[in-house]
């Protein structure tokens, strides 16, 4: 007898119906693989990061306080992208503007200010925002 | 076709992992303590240059680190492995041949490139790890493996060159092996460079000029192999598969002391519960199992350090025979009197447990027990390490005088969901 031992799980495909000698099950041959979210949600996984939001600066393009949100590094960011910038040491989210070769941040919630860095601030990009997800009935 | 090799690793990388996800610790001294806290086992450029060595205990830097402010982390071994996984995972983009040498360095085969435009790849790799992942890297390139590391180095301390190294040309290695002093080199530790230096042998260039011969003589094959590759003559090759452990060790340093031997007893059954669930992970057993537990050499008190090894009947990775034999070897040896620090586990030549030869006497039941170890793992993977545990390894109560301590570690960023880090409003 071989002791059992545990590998990494193997996922098989489920099949309808048990195997018997008699008439086969007509949807054998269509079976797909079961939805998988983090195929939708991650593009590109060794340079995607998921975060959770805090705050309302970022409603007006739909990212709500406590949403979780997915970053990826890997893209440049276009005008209108939320990303995440570390404004001197300080990570939050802000909209990227570009026009005529000049970019800028801003806000994302029309009743805040405009948005000054000031004008030496040190400012990083860390990756633009991809998806965001929202759960109800926790 | 001349082989080609790049050794890639991540500057200060568990520092560097930190900072990927705390910008406030940009240009700021970072360092990240090993097991229990015990000694700096990472540092940043600005901790180096505060005079912080590598492997310092934290006990002769706690001032120091208050006084300069320095960033002090526990290690957090499972951020670290996630952030080495997408770093490999980006290699693959570039090399179809990767040998994941450690935890932060990998081998990248870089025959197939054009040794014109090797540099160039080195840079592009370098740019895309840093872009996606956040952690900055050095790359050396060689035509062996030894030459690879020995760039590699080069490219850490000599900031001009912007992180790439490439030594495939002759005339590379003209210019930079003399500079090199022999502890740069892969191989050769403090015993090799003791009997170097009785030949005068002061550089890698020195080491490349001996006669392979005479390497032999006085550092085995090993030394030979050594001056082989410093030549450009590749003798190491890349090891894309991981080779079969030939051994496997679970130690750990107690948060406090231990005295008792109920308490060792149940430290080294969590040891062993540990140590079962790596084995059968790799599908492996053994047939015997070394104890060992010692004092501190911090502490004042008498010292002691001391092991013995039990043998099976036959080779097994039950969890609870190797419970049983850690507790029956722990009374073998103990002795009171003796306020004891670090204790574990350790067995080496493993076993496929298909091959190893059945006992004759008192067989163990393997359908019984593989079955029940099948259900513990099953448990566990589904529930989180040790929801299901002999009861011998102790009760959350009476663990905290011996788990390890993560005092100061940082969240596990990227594995657990509610770990992830928050964004706000600046």
């Amino acid at each position: 007898m071989l002791p059992a031992v545990l590998g990494p799980p193997i996922f098989l495909p489920f099949y309808l119906k048990a195997v018997r000698a008699g008439f086969p099950s007509p949807a054998d041959d269509y079976l797909d693989a079961p939805i998988d979210l983090s195929r939708t949600l991650i593009q590109n996984a060794p340079a995607t990061f998921v975060m959770t939001v805090a705050g309302d600066s970022a409603i007006d393009v739909g990212i709500f306080d406590g949403s979780l949100i997915t970053v990826d590094r890997s893209l440049l960011p276009r005008d209108g992208d939320a990303v995440v910038v570390d404004v001197n040491g300080e990570r939050s989210i802000k909209i990227f503007r570009i026009a005529g070769g000049r970019s800028s941040l801003a806000f994302g919630n029309r009743r805040y200010p405009d948005y000054d860095p000031g004008r030496d601030a040190q400012i990083e990009i860390f990756g633009v925002v991809t998806n965001t997800v929202r759960r109800f009935r926790r | 076709m001349t082989r080609s090799f790049a050794l890639i690793d991540g500057n200060s990388f568990y520092c560097s992992c930190e900072r990927v996800f705390d910008p406030r610790l940009r240009r700021r001294p970072v360092i990240v303590l090993s097991n229990n806290d015990g000694c700096a086992v990472a540092r940043t450029a600005e901790a180096k240059a505060l005079g912080i060595k590598m492997g310092a205990p934290m006990f002769t830097i706690r001032e120091l680190c208050k006084r300069e402010g320095v960033v002090v982390f526990s290690s957090n071994y499972t951020l670290y492995g996630d952030m080495s996984r997408r770093m490999n995972t980006v290699y693959e983009r570039f090399a179809s041949d990767i040998e994941v040498y450690s935890i932060d360095e990998s081998f990248l085969d870089m025959t197939p490139v054009a040794p014109g435009q090797r540099a160039e790849m080195g840079r592009d790799l370098r740019s895309t790890v840093s872009t996606w992942t956040g952690v900055p890297t050095c790359v050396g390139i060689g035509p062996t493996k030894t030459l690879a590391k020995l760039a590699n180095k080069i490219a850490k301390s000599t900031p001009q060159l912007r992180g790439v190294c490439d030594l495939t040309s002759d005339e590379a290695r003209r210019e930079w092996l003399p500079l090199l002093a022999l502890e740069n080199v892969w191989g050769i530790g403090r015993a090799s460079q003791a009997k170097l230096g009785t030949f005068g042998c002061k550089t890698a260039a020195d080491v490349a000029a001996l006669d392979p011969k005479l390497a032999r003589k006085t550092l085995t094959v090993v030394g030979e192999r050594i001056v082989h590759e410093l030549r450009g003559q590749p003798c190491i090759d890349l090891e894309t598969v991981a080779p079969t452990r030939k051994g496997c060790a679970v130690t750990r340093s107690f948060a406090g002391r231990v005295e008792s031997l109920e308490m060792m007893q149940e430290a080294l059954a969590a040891h062993a519960t540990r140590l079962g669930e790596k084995l059968r992970h790799h599908g492996l057993a053994t047939d015997h199992v070394t104890v060992f537990f010692h004092t501190s050499p911090f502490d004042n008190g008498p010292s002691r350090s001391v092991s013995t090894t039990v043998d099976f009947p036959e080779a097994t990775n039950d969890t609870l025979v190797l419970v049983r034999s850690a507790k029956w070897g722990a009374r073998r040896i103990w002795k009171s009197g003796y306020r004891y620090s670090k204790a574990g586990l350790m067995t080496v030549d493993l076993v496929a447990p298909e091959f190893s030869q059945r006992a004759l006497i008192g067989p163990l039941d393997r359908e019984k027990s593989g079955r029940l170890m099948v259900a513990l793992d099953a448990c566990n993977q589904k529930l989180g390490r040790g929801v299901v545990f002999p009861a011998a390894a102790g009760i959350a109560r009476q663990k905290k005088a011996w788990i390890t301590k993560f005092d100061m570690r940082s969240p596990r960023y990227t594995t657990r969901i509610d770990e992830v880090p928050v964004v706000g409003k600046a």
